[in-house]
C-alpha cells in the first residue's frame, strides 16, 4: 500500500464519525498530496461546518490584528464593545522600536468601549470625541485607524463621514476599515478589507501625507518588504539580508512599520511579499496602479533563503546578484554549523502543522534543512491559491487538511503518531497532553525571530529544545496505558 | 393585571386611538400605565397636556447609563390618573431604536414600574420591523394585542404582518390577538371588509371607531376626546371601546395570511383590480401606444 492510499484511508476513517451531511462537507476539505497533482485537492475558504470546533477569527482580528495593527506611529482604535480590543491587545508578538506612549502605540489598547446608550444612540459623536481626545494626548501620533466591531455594523453608524471630518481637522489620516466580525468566513477577508483601505483611504493621498526624508532621491534599488509582521523580530533579519545585497528597503508595512513607510511605498520598484495571503491584494493594485512589480520570497531555512535570494537578485543588475551570493556564502559556515549541530538530534523526525497566513507551506523547507519530514499540514483561512503554492512544497503522501476540527487534528495525530506538532496555542495542551511535543507557530511560542539566517539558528534551537526535551519520554498518552 | 399593545401601520393612529380609549377606561376605575416605545415619545402627550415627556433613554444617555436613571424622574402622572412613561430612543437614521425599546421596558420592569395596575398599554411604532419592536409581545410582556387599522390597503397589509409576529411570540409565549380596531378612514364597505379581514386572521373586529373632527379638535389641545368633550358621539365611541377591552373574552392565536389571499380580499371588495383586469388594462394600454 503506498502513502497515499494509506492516507486517504485515514481520512475515510477519521470522517465516519461524522453524521452525513457534515461527512460529506468536510471530506472536501480533507485531501492527500499526490504525485503530478498540481494542488492539495482540498476545497478551502468555506464556512466553518457548525459543531466542529474551527480555530478561525474573524474579519476584525484580520484587520485589526495581522494588517493595521503593526503600523506602529499610528492609533488603532477598536470600535465597538471592549473585549474585542481587550483580548486582541499585543497578542501578536509584532516588535516594534520606538517609545511607547509618545511617539508609539503598538502595545496600548484603544477602545471606544461600547455602552448600551452607544448602541441605542448611535455611537459617531463617541467616536469623533475619542479621536479628539486622542489628538490632544497622543499629538505625535501619525493618524488613526477605526476598526469596527460587529455591532456598528448592526446600527449602521456612519463611521466613514466622522474619519472624513477629523482626517480634515487633524490633517492626519483617520481610515475607517468596515471589518464587522460577521463578515466572511474567517479572518482572510479582514485583510482584503484593510488591504482596500490602504487603496481607498491612503494611497490615493500618498502624495499630500508622504514626509520625504532629506535629500531623498528614489533609486534602482528601492523596495519594499510587504507582510512581514516583525513577530518576534521576523522582519529585522529579512531587512538586513535586503540590504546586505544591496537593496534599499523603503517600507516595511506592516512589521515595526510607521505609516509614513506605508505611503513611501509606491516610490519603489518592486514589493517583496512575505505573507501573500493577508497583503496579495495591496501588491496587485499597486502593479495596476504604479506599476510596481512584486515577489513572493521565503526566509525559512537556508535552502530557501539562498533560493529566495538568487530570485530577488535576479530581478536587478549583476552588483546585486554578485552581492547575494556573497551574503549566501558569507554565512555558509555559519548554516553548516547549525546544520552539523542539530541535524543529528533530528534527521527523520516527523512533524504536523497547522497554521495560518503562509506558514503551513513556508516552513516546510526549514524543517527539511534539519533532515525533518513534514506529513501533514493546513491553512487556517487558506484560499484556492494558498494550496496551489503548497503543492510545490510538500512531498507526495502528506496529508492535507483545510480549517482543519479539533477532532479531526487529534485523530490525524494519534494515528500518525508525529514527532512534533506545530500549531497555535488553542492546540498546544491538547498535544501535549497527548505527550507530543509541540511549538505554537503563530508567536514562535515566545521566541523568534524565525526568518532569515539569524532567525535560523533561534528555529533550529527551539526545534530540538522541544523534541529533545526529556521530559516526553515520562509522560505516557492515555491511550497507549 | 394585563398588559395590552397597540399595534399598526404608522400614521394610522394608534397613538390618539390608544390614548382617548385609556382615557375612558381610566374613566371606569381602571389603573393604568401607558408606555409608549416609539423614539417620537408621543405616546401620552394627550394624557399629559405636554408636547413630549423626558424619556428613559433620553435621561439615560443624560446621565450616562439606564443604570442612573430614577424611576420618579421619568415616570408622571397624567389625566385621570394614568402612569405615563417614554422610552424615547435616538433621532432618525442613528443607532438602534430596536435596542432602546428593550434596554427601557427591563428598566421598568427592574424599578418596579409594574406594581399596583390594571393595565398596562404598550404603543409601538409601525411595523414590527426587528425584534426590539416585538419586544413588547414576548413572553411576560403585553398579553393582548390590539392591532388599529382603516380601508386602506396597506394598513391592511401591515395588520396581516403584524399578526405575523403575534403569531410567533404565540407559540413561544403566551400572546394572543384581542382584535382589529378599525379607525375609520370612510373607505368604501370599510367594515365588512375589515370584519372579513378579521375573519380570515381568526379575530374580531372589535369596534368601528368612525371619524370624527373633534379628535382632531381635541388633539390640538393635546387632549383626548373623553376630557376635551365628553358628551361627545366620540368620546361615547371611545368608552365602548374601552368597555369591549375590558370585558374582552376573545384572545386568539392569529391565523396570518398569505400576500396572494390578502390581495384576493382586496379584490373582492373592489380595492384592487383582479389579475385579468390589470393585464386586460395593461393590453389595451399597448393597442394606444402601438396606434400612436
Amino acid at each position: 500500500m503506498t502513502t497515499v492510499e494509506d492516507r486517504k484511508d485515514l481520512i475515510s476513517e477519521v470522517l465516519e464519525a461524522y453524521p452525513a451531511k457534515g461527512k460529506k462537507r468536510r471530506s472536501k476539505h480533507l485531501g492527500v498530496k499526490e504525485e503530478a497533482a498540481s494542488d492539495c485537492g482540498v476545497k478551502s475558504n468555506k464556512k466553518s461546518v457548525p459543531g466542529v470546533m474551527t480555530t478561525r477569527g474573524c474579519a476584525y482580528a484580520g484587520a485589526k490584528g495581522v494588517v493595521w495593527g503593526p503600523v506602529k506611529d499610528m492609533i488603532h482604535l477598536s470600535h465597538g464593545p471592549v473585549g474585542c480590543g481587550y483580548y486582541s491587545w499585543s497578542g501578536r508578538r509584532n516588535y516594534y522600536v520606538g517609545t511607547t506612549g509618545v511617539d508609539t502605540f503598538g502595545t496600548m489598547q484603544f477602545t471606544s468601549d461600547f455602552q448600551e446608550r452607544d448602541i441605542v444612540f448611535g455611537g459617531d459623536k463617541k467616536l469623533a470625541k475619542i479621536i479628539d481626545e486622542l489628538e490632544t494626548l497622543f499629538p505625535l501620533s501619525q493618524g488613526t485607524t477605526i476598526e469596527s466591531e460587529c455591532p456598528v455594523g448592526l446600527i449602521g453608524d456612519d463611521i466613514e463621514a466622522v474619519a472624513k471630518l477629523k482626517a480634515k481637522e487633524t490633517g492626519k489620516p483617520v481610515v475607517p476599515v468596515r471589518c464587522e466580525g460577521f463578515r466572511g468566513v474567517s479572518q482572510s477577508l479582514g485583510h482584503h478589507i484593510a488591504n482596500d483601505t490602504v487603496r481607498d483611504w491612503v494611497l490615493p493621498k500618498a502624495d499630500d501625507y508622504r514626509k520625504l526624508p532629506e535629500g531623498f532621491e528614489p533609486g534602482p534599488y528601492d523596495v519594499n518588504i510587504v507582510g512581514d509582521y516583525n513577530i518576534g523580530g521576523d522582519a529585522w533579519p529579512s531587512r538586513k539580508l535586503m540590504e546586505d545585497m544591496g537593496l534599499r528597503v523603503l517600507s516595511q508595512f506592516s512589521g515595526d512599520g510607521s505609516f509614513n513607510e506605508v505611503v513611501m511605498a509606491p516610490l519603489s520598484k518592486l514589493n517583496l511579499i512575505h505573507c501573500y495571503r493577508s497583503m496579495n491584494y495591496i501588491c496587485r493594485f499597486m502593479e495596476e496602479k504604479y506599476g510596481i512589480g512584486w515577489l513572493e520570497y521565503n526566509f525559512f531555512g537556508p535552502s530557501e533563503i539562498a533560493k529566495s535570494l538568487r530570485k530577488i537578485a535576479a530581478q536587478f543588475d549583476e552588483t546585486i546578484q554578485a552581492k547575494a551570493e556573497e551574503v549566501i556564502a558569507a554565512n555558509q559556515a555559519r548554516m553548516d554549523s547549525i546544520i552539523a549541530k542539530y541535524r543529528p538530534r533530528l534527521e527523520g523526525k516527523t512533524v504536523m502543522m497547522m497554521v495560518g497566513g503562509l506558514r503551513p507551506r513556508h516552513v516546510i523547507p526549514a524543517f527539511r534543512d534539519l533532515g525533518m519530514k513534514v506529513i501533514g499540514t493546513g491553512y487556517e483561512f487558506g484560499h484556492a491559491d494558498d494550496y496551489k503554492r503548497t503543492a510545490d512544497y510538500v512531498d507526495n503522501g502528506t496529508l492535507i487538511y483545510d480549517d482543519v476540527s479539533g477532532y479531526e487534528f487529534e485523530e490525524f495525530a494519534k494515528q500518525l503518531n508525529p514527532d512534533l506538532i506545530a500549531a497555535g496555542i488553542k492546540e498546544k495542551y491538547v498535544f501535549q497532553k497527548m505527550a507530543l511535543p509541540f511549538r505554537q507557530m503563530h508567536s514562535w511560542d515566545y521566541s523568534g525571530p524565525y526568518h532569515g539566517y539569524e532567525g535560523f539558528e533561534v528555529f533550529a534551537r527551539d526545534m530540538d529544545l522541544a523534541i529533545n526535551n526529556p521530559t516526553w519520554s515520562l509522560i505516557k498518552a492515555p491511550w497507549t496505558e | 393585571m394585563r398588559q395590552i399593545a397597540f399595534y399598526g401601520k404608522g400614521g394610522i393612529g394608534k397613538s390618539t386611538t390608544s390614548q382617548n380609549t385609556l382615557a375612558s377606561m381610566a374613566e371606569q376605575g381602571q389603573r393604568i400605565m401607558i408606555v409608549g416605545c416609539d423614539p417620537k415619545a408621543d405616546s401620552t402627550r394627550l394624557m399629559l397636556h405636554s408636547k413630549a415627556q423626558t424619556s428613559v433613554l433620553q435621561l439615560a444617555a443624560e446621565l450616562g447609563a439606564v443604570e442612573d436613571v430614577e424611576l420618579d424622574q421619568v415616570l408622571q402622572e397624567g389625566y385621570r390618573g394614568v402612569k405615563c412613561v417614554e422610552s424615547g430612543g435616538p433621532e432618525p437614521g442613528v443607532g438602534c431604536a430596536g435596542r432602546g425599546i428593550i434596554t427601557a421596558i427591563n428598566f421598568l420592569e427592574e424599578e418596579g414600574a409594574y406594581e399596583d395596575l390594571d393595565f398596562v398599554s404598550y404603543d409601538v411604532l409601525g411595523d414590527v420591523v426587528c425584534g426590539g419592536f416585538a419586544m413588547p409581545i414576548r413572553e411576560g410582556k403585553a398579553q393582548e394585542i390590539y392591532i388599529v387599522v382603516s380601508g386602506e390597503m396597506m394598513a391592511m397589509y401591515a395588520a396581516n404582518n403584524i399578526a405575523r409576529g403575534v403569531l410567533k411570540y404565540a407559540q413561544s409565549g403566551g400572546v394572543r390577538l384581542g382584535g382589529l380596531i378599525c379607525n375609520s378612514r370612510n373607505t368604501d364597505r370599510e367594515v365588512e371588509l375589515i370584519e372579513a379581514l378579521a375573519n380570515k386572521l381568526n379575530t374580531q373586529m372589535i369596534h368601528f371607531v368612525p371619524r370624527d373632527n373633534v379628535v382632531q379638535h381635541a388633539e390640538l389641545r393635546r387632549m383626548t376626546v373623553n376630557e376635551y368633550a365628553p358628551d361627545s358621539k366620540q368620546a361615547d365611541e371611545y368608552a365602548q371601546l374601552a368597555d369591549k377591552i375590558i370585558n374582552n373574552k376573545k384572545l386568539t392565536v392569529p391565523t396570518p395570511i398569505t400576500m396572494d389571499e390578502l390581495e384576493e380580499l382586496m379584490v373582492d371588495f373592489g380595492i384592487l383590480d383582479s389579475d385579468e383586469k390589470y393585464q386586460e388594462a395593461l393590453a389595451a394600454e399597448e393597442k394606444v401606444v402601438a396606434v400612436v
